[in-house]
């Protein structure tokens, strides 16, 4: 019902427009290297973007990514050992334009060897109000298959459906403003196949059992988004965005991110970046239940914790001086670093000395770089 | 949590009846098309490198509890 006021909203919209065509992104091609390196996980891999333009109504654009994961982390020291593993993701979209309105088809796929996920996505935004004014619409559909390496018996499912609606406002000639919403509605198996919780048991020596984490079978979260951006006087821009989240699984978090874009000559771009994030933990989680089945959902995946991290980031963009370029097509080359520093507030380090329950409190941080090319021909 | 969905349901469809309504009172657009120099400026595109933005929202769908939002048009982290 409540899609279907957004829809008709939209559709009113579009009628009372007036016709000024507006046109799809220009084309491009991105190749990236990507790196993560923090926690005892090791990612890293490639990516390539693509979009062209196959008519001025009509766009198509695949995506393929690679994740090589190799994983040590606290999770897996605790109760299991080192793995590695690849996952795969590719999505294809075709966009099309008419007059003021783009709409665009995705589908997508993220495979690895113990998780499929299947995916179509559908947005819809259309320019109103002299151009100020940009309104869109977004649904999307996962199909998850769940399973678990060494348990040729383990299947499972989950699926996800997700409604996204969003306004973007010209404000001045400098600023513009952007709010989102999106809610997003989980159902079947949401649990990691592997992850435990621990309780106190006093039969064992160690003094402390394990037993696997039973998640609830919904969940239904919503978003809010606000970002503003501003262009400064002496050419460079700044960027704030503050996201809210809450769950049915009583987690609220919120995070907040300054950026800062500047150019140097005509060749190189800079930026910096400072984000915030924190959140309350899951309704049902616990670092260290008092006994065995204490609870009828039990969590002690550190990221349904209370914790907080902060990202620093700097990026870099140079524009390759025509000459150096082929055909004459621009591209640019660029590099970011984000370091990020997590911070568990309930979430202690079972591997540390200092007994069941006393153990510090756990914290890493970790290094993410991307390198990629762009050209835009 | 459905009163704050409702909530926030009612003020997008109260904002969108609004815009429309303006379009239709004829309140001319405030910011004129040879004003908008600045914001089509590359450097103001905050999509300026999509394929950057998409790993950042998937290394922090990954590692946070908050989804939604990411303003990369995704379908979630496919991943555990």
């Amino acid at each position: 019902m409540k899609e279907l006021v957004f829809v008709c909203m939209f559709l009113y919209l579009c009628a009372c427009s007036t016709s000024q065509a507006a046109v799809l992104e220009a084309d491009r091609a991105d190749v990236l290297y990507h790196s993560y390196d923090g926690g005892g996980m090791k990612i890293d891999g490639p990516a390539v973007l693509l979009r062209k333009k196959a008519t001025e109504s009509f766009a198509l654009s695949a995506y393929y990514y690679v994740d090589t994961i190799s994983s040590a982390s606290v999770d897996v020291l605790s109760t299991a050992s080192p793995y590695t593993e690849e996952r795969h993701e590719i999505q294809l979209g075709i966009e099309y334009l008419h007059n003021k309105t783009v709409m665009a088809f995705s589908v997508r796929q993220s495979d690895e060897d113990d998780y499929l996920a299947k995916s179509l996505n559908f947005n819809v935004s259309h320019d109103t109000f002299g151009d100020l004014t940009n309104l869109s619409l977004g649904f999307a559909f996962s199909d998850n298959d769940i399973k678990r390496n060494g348990d040729v018996l383990f299947q499972e499912q989950s699926q996800q459906f997700r409604i996204r609606a969003g306004i973007n406002q010209i404000l001045t000639k400098n600023l513009s403003i952007n709010l989102d919403f999106e809610g997003v509605a989980d159902e079947g198996y949401l649990n990691n196949p592997y992850r435990t919780v621990r309780y106190l048991d006093a039969s064992i020596p160690s003094g402390v059992g394990y037993q696997s984490e039973v998640y609830p079978n919904t969940r239904n979260s919503f978003t809010t988004k606000l970002s503003a951006s501003y262009y400064l006087p002496y050419r460079a821009a700044i960027f704030l965005h503050y996201r809210y989240f809450t769950d049915s699984w009583q987690i609220d978090a919120s995070d907040i991110e300054l950026s800062y874009r500047h150019p140097i000559a005509k060749s190189v771009e800079l930026e910096f970046k400072i984000r915030y994030y924190q959140q309350t933990q899951a309704s049902f989680y616990s670092d260290l239940f008092s006994h065995q089945d204490a609870q009828n959902f039990m969590a002690r995946d550190k990221e349904l914790s209370d914790f907080d991290d902060l990202t620093i980031g700097f990026g870099v963009t140079y524009l390759i001086p025509p000459k150096y370029s082929i055909s004459d097509w621009r591209s640019e080359v660029s590099l970011q670093w984000d370091h990020i520093t997590f911070n568990y507030n309930n979430f202690r380090d079972p591997t540390a000395e200092g007994g069941v329950g006393e153990e510090p409190l756990y914290g890493f941080s970790a290094d993410v770089i991307r390198a990629f090319v762009s050209v835009y021909f | 949590m459905k009163a704050k969905y409702r909530l926030a349901v009612l003020i997008f469809t109260g904002g969108l009846l609004n815009l429309s309504g303006c379009a239709q009172l004829s309140i001319e657009p405030w910011v004129k098309p040879y004003e908008r120099q600045n914001l089509a400026d590359p450097i103001m595109q905050t999509n300026r490198h999509p394929i950057a933005n998409m790993h950042v929202a998937h290394v922090y769908e990954a590692r946070e509890s908050s989804r939604g939002s990411e303003g990369t048009g995704g379908g979630g982290c496919g991943c555990n």
